[in-house]
């Protein structure tokens, strides 16, 4: 799943390492739309629709949190 | 709230639209951010184009050549209009009443009521809710129910957040009493701790507009307002609808008995695709029964939106057979608010261009 998600991370912002252990709102690696974005390639990759309050910049400010999301919308 | 009406129907809906249609491209230049990224929010949004009225239309211009249009065309009698509601957030004048303005352009009667209502997104379930009431006295048998806004011309041009969705237009629906059996079920609430979310904060008399008030400043994510302009908090506001929207629906089916498969259409408030598609899978609805596609053809109109979005999905079938339908509005204020009923063979059920 780590791997999927740096993938679709890569493509959506291919400037940034999103291997790096830094918080990618604070870093401004991710704004609003590309939360959109991202929410829209996790929903299609993923076969989910992640839940809308859950559409919290927190939630993907980092590839464990994002993994935490999936695992809480039904991603095993 | 919980809201009950009796033996009261829509009997027609026309949309009257600016006929100028902006398309997102070309004002991708007014935003303070690259090509690439400007389009990436294109694509985040589903924005497309939308339709914007030319310098010094107003409310009433719109308002008053729908009526027109209704009248030429026999849908409507100046005598038989026994109330005109308009709701707005853009009037013509802070005084009079822009209802009363119409009127007086209409030629209408004198013995009837205008009034003006300052709502927004909720604007099409609270202007039905006053018609409603206002269809219990006897001696009002038709209302006219008005929304129209112009905020095109409040919102910043440099602002990518609120100006690629905003779109200016018009609806009329007429309400009247019947002898059928019909129930509308109806629910609203409001908090207004939270009306900083959507405002314009200079213009009014807390604090009037100046030239200070109308200097531009960036803010944090590089786009450029005025105080005199619409400002939107957009992560909150969506915030709201997620959390607000889903259980009043699910409570207002429960409350009518209605199954949710037994509802044709919702017929929801437009403020992008991704919210809608959003509410749509939380609710577990099929994305195809909650259409998503005001935004990217004409605008987020407002209160205005969800007769557009009646208007342009289903007005041909609405015209011919009756279904049923969830309403709901949500925004400005805070204000949530939705309403169940049934609604079909309706005299018209058009769009037309301004």
């Amino acid at each position: 799943m780590k791997e999927k998600i740096i993938a679709i991370l890569n493509e959506l912002r291919p400037e940034f390492d999103f291997n790096e252990p830094v918080n990618f709102i604070e870093e401004g690696m991710l704004d609003s739309f590309d939360v959109i974005n991202l929410v829209n390639e996790l929903d299609s990759q993923f076969g989910i629709s992640i839940d809308g309050v859950d559409v919290l910049p927190e939630n993907f400010s980092s590839v464990d949190n994002i993994i935490s999301l999936l695992q809480k919308n039904g991603v095993k | 709230m919980d809201l009950l009406f009796k033996n009261k129907k829509i009997t027609g809906i026309l949309t009257v639209l600016p006929s100028r249609e902006v398309h997102f491209e070309e004002e991708m230049g007014n935003y303070n951010f690259s090509t690439a990224k400007s389009l990436k929010l294109k694509m985040a949004m589903g924005y497309n184009k939308h339709r914007i009225v030319d310098e010094g239309v107003c409310v009433s211009d719109l308002c008053c050549h729908g009526l027109e249009h209704l009248f030429q065309q026999g849908k409507l009698k100046r005598e038989d209009i026994d109330a005109l509601i308009l709701v707005t957030q853009s009037p013509d004048y802070f005084m009079p009443p822009t209802s009363n303005v119409i009127q007086g352009k209409m030629g209408l009667k004198q013995d009837m009521i205008c009034m003006d209502i300052n709502q927004g997104c909720a604007g099409f379930v609270l202007g039905l809710i006053q018609a409603f009431m206002l269809l219990e006295q006897p001696t009002v048998r038709k209302v006219v129910l008005l929304n129209a806004d112009v905020l095109s011309r409040k919102v910043s041009k440099r602002d990518r957040n609120s100006n690629p969705l905003i779109g200016d237009g018009a609806s009329i629906t007429i309400v009247e009493r019947t002898e059928e059996n019909s129930t509308i079920w109806g629910t609203i609430k409001m908090d207004g701790s939270r009306a900083d979310a959507l405002m314009i904060p200079a213009g009014g008399f807390r604090q009037p507009s100046t030239s200070e008030t109308a200097e531009m400043h960036e803010d944090i994510n590089g786009n450029f307002r005025s105080l005199d302009n619409l400002v939107m908090k957009g992560d909150e506001v969506f915030n709201f609808v997620q959390v607000e929207v889903p259980p009043m629906i699910d409570e207002l089916l429960e409350r009518a008995s209605v199954e949710k498969n037994r509802v044709d259409y919702y017929m929801f408030h437009q403020p992008n695709r991704f919210m809608l598609q959003k509410l749509a899978d939380k609710l577990e609805i099929p994305r195809e029964k909650m259409p998503n596609n005001i935004v990217e053809n004409f605008g987020n109109s407002s209160g205005a939106t969800i007769p557009t979005n009646i208007t342009f999905n289903i007005g041909e079938k609405l015209e011919k057979q009756e279904m049923q339908l969830c309403l709901s509005g949500f925004g400005v204020g805070l204000t949530w608010a939705a309403l169940l009923l049934r609604m079909g063979k309706l005299d018209f059920c058009q769009t037309i261009n301004f």
